[in-house]
């Protein structure tokens, strides 16, 4: 997949010698919000994406042109464990570990995915849940690992983590797109990106990206960072600020009486 | 009201939050018990990571513990030296846990040894209080007193060697079995966020043999110090102390139990363990469903 992926950079990066004459679109993205900022109040954000196809002289081809939107947050490493009923209690049994879970992963299309691409072309641009390339490692056979990723992708989905979005994506005179995709307030903090595919005639004709970065800030992001990074003086504070409330309040109240 | 957790990764309702620790606040005020031993399960069925929801738990009983502790010390119902050893115990004890943490961690069976642990715990002592509250309030029926438990520690104690003289507690005994006890609750404050007053409390009356009027507040001294380093060897270890959700909670658990200690006195004690032992043995009984009823995730994400 990544020789593919290289050789459609280095065809792209021709392009400009070839495509005076072939004449491909190009796409104008852009989202709503660049940085979100996850503080005391975030409760998720709806993000939108919107942007315009730009055809060579203007001139819209008389073939239908669908777009396809990808957020995708970053990936991590995890162990996936399925619980099973061991004497009588359910405990975890099997594991299987996934190097590459991103985080967070939303795809809005204007037509179900099925209906603009082939399997091949939604698998090389992992377009749709089932398109994710997870990594997957430590297994025990096709049967289990094809569980263990709809067990997952179930799972990411309730929690609002894995979206699939179709026919959300709304296309003006053939020109304008917009979607609205919800981020909710679950997600992991780092950069994301928003890809933006055209298709056309079941081929990908253009590509564009942009960053969005999702990160804490001000007290959440102060207190976060001491969790994560000063253990020890944050453990300290924890404990004062425990002490010194509790005894505060003991006194207050006693006080009262 | 939703309020973002920096380090639970999510938005809660405030209000929901605080009504939890005040309700938990009203059974402790009432009991003298932290209440640990509730919130943890709770804020687990809420939704809150285990881990984050156990190392809060503790922080929060550190402030609801130290006013108390202070009172009892004042009038001289703490024995200092009792509460070094179960402290010393305590930490060893939260040592012991945070290795055992980590390694049920990596082998994904800390949930599983979380409700098995608060099934055996809480359905042995809201079993143990219930028998004893009917067998009091029986006894105030028919009119006849109970006959009163001969204050003694356990035959095992005495085969542990070397003797301390324990003065407020009344005891000449080996410092091993506090340091032990101390241990074992430390084990337990580190993996499920309990004070451990509710076990700590019938250890020191039947198996120490303590005096009853130290008991209370040795065992809240041993809570504060075991629960203080606990939050420390999570925040350094597990990094899980959510302290925006230990406020929350505390919020709502100092004015609980203020309100609590008012109602105890209007209640006849025998009713209220009563009372107790019942609410103990329901979240004895929702942990076992949990274990046995087919859950409602198979599957869980561990990060690696």
């Amino acid at each position: 997949m990544a020789v593919r992926r290289i050789l459609a950079a280095a065809l792209l990066l021709m392009m400009p010698f070839a495509s005076t004459t072939a004449q491909e679109p190009v796409l104008v993205p852009d989202v709503s919000n660049r940085s979100i900022e996850i503080k005391y109040s975030f409760t998720g954000e709806d993000l939108l994406l919107f942007g315009a196809i730009v055809y060579p002289g203007g001139q819209r081809p008389d073939e239908r042109a669908d777009i396809v939107v990808v957020i995708k947050g970053p990936t991590q490493p995890i162990r996936l464990r399925e619980k099973q009923r061991v004497a009588g209690i359910w405990v975890n049994a099997e594991s299987v570990r996934f190097a590459s879970m991103p985080g967070f992963y939303a795809i809005a299309a204007s037509r179900p995915i099925g209906e603009i691409v082939d399997e091949r072309t939604a698998a090389i641009y992992e377009l749709g849940l089932e398109n994710l390339s997870l990594s997957p490692a430590g297994f025990d056979g096709e049967e289990q690992l094809r569980r263990f990723e709809a067990g997952l992708i179930d799972l990411k989905r309730r929690q609002g983590l894995l979206v699939e979005d179709v026919e959300s994506v709304e296309i003006t005179r053939g020109v304008l797109y917009r979607a609205r995709l919800a981020i909710p307030a679950r997600v992991p903090v780092g950069r994301y990106t928003a890809e933006t595919y055209l298709i056309s005639g079941g081929r990908v004709v253009a590509v564009a990206s942009r960053d969005i970065d999702i990160r804490k800030t001000g007290f959440d992001r102060f207190v976060a960072t001491a969790a994560a990074d000063y253990g020890f003086v944050y453990g300290i504070v924890a404990v004062l600020v425990s002490l010194g409330f509790g005894w505060a309040a003991g006194w207050a109240f006693n006080r009262r009486r | 009201m939703e309020l973002y957790l920096p380090v639970a990764n999510m938005s809660v309702n405030i209000l929901f939050i605080v009504a939890l620790g005040g309700a938990v606040g009203v059974l402790s005020g009432m009991f003298g018990v932290g209440g640990g031993f509730l919130t943890t399960p709770l804020l687990i069925f809420y939704g809150i990571p285990p881990t984050v929801a156990a190392a809060s738990a503790a922080t929060q009983v550190t402030g609801s513990s130290v006013s108390g502790m202070i009172t009892h010390l004042k009038r001289g119902a703490v024995d200092l030296r009792m509460g070094a050893v179960l402290v010393g115990g305590g930490i060893i004890g939260s040592g012991i846990g945070a290795i055992l943490f980590e390694w049920l961690q990596s082998i994904g069976q800390i949930d599983t040894v979380i409700a098995l642990l608060y099934l055996v715990l809480l359905g042995w002592i809201g079993a143990t209080m219930l028998r004893e509250s009917l067998v009091a309030i029986g006894a105030a029926r028919s009119g006849t007193a109970v006959p009163a438990r001969k204050r003694r520690h356990h035959p095992l104690i005495l085969a542990l060697p070397g003797r301390w003289r324990f003065y407020r507690s009344g005891l000449y005994m080996s410092p091993l079995a506090p340091l032990l006890l101390g241990m074992v609750t430390g084990i337990l404050t580190m993996l499920l966020g309990v004070g451990g007053g509710f076990i700590m409390v019938p250890a020191m009356l039947y198996i120490l043999g303590m005096g009853a009027q130290v008991v209370v507040g040795t065992s809240l001294f041993q809570i504060l110090f075991t629960t203080i380093a606990t939050t420390m060897i999570h925040s350094v270890t597990t990094r899980a102390v959510d302290i925006v959700l230990a406020m929350l909670l505390l919020v709502g658990g100092v004015i609980g139990a203020q309100f609590g200690a008012r109602l105890a006195m209007r209640i006849d004690p025998a009713r209220l363990r009563l009372v107790l032992a019942v609410i103990v043995l329901l979240v004895a009984l929702r942990m076992f469903l949990g274990l046995v009823w087919r859950p409602d995730e198979i599957y869980t994400i561990q990060w690696l």
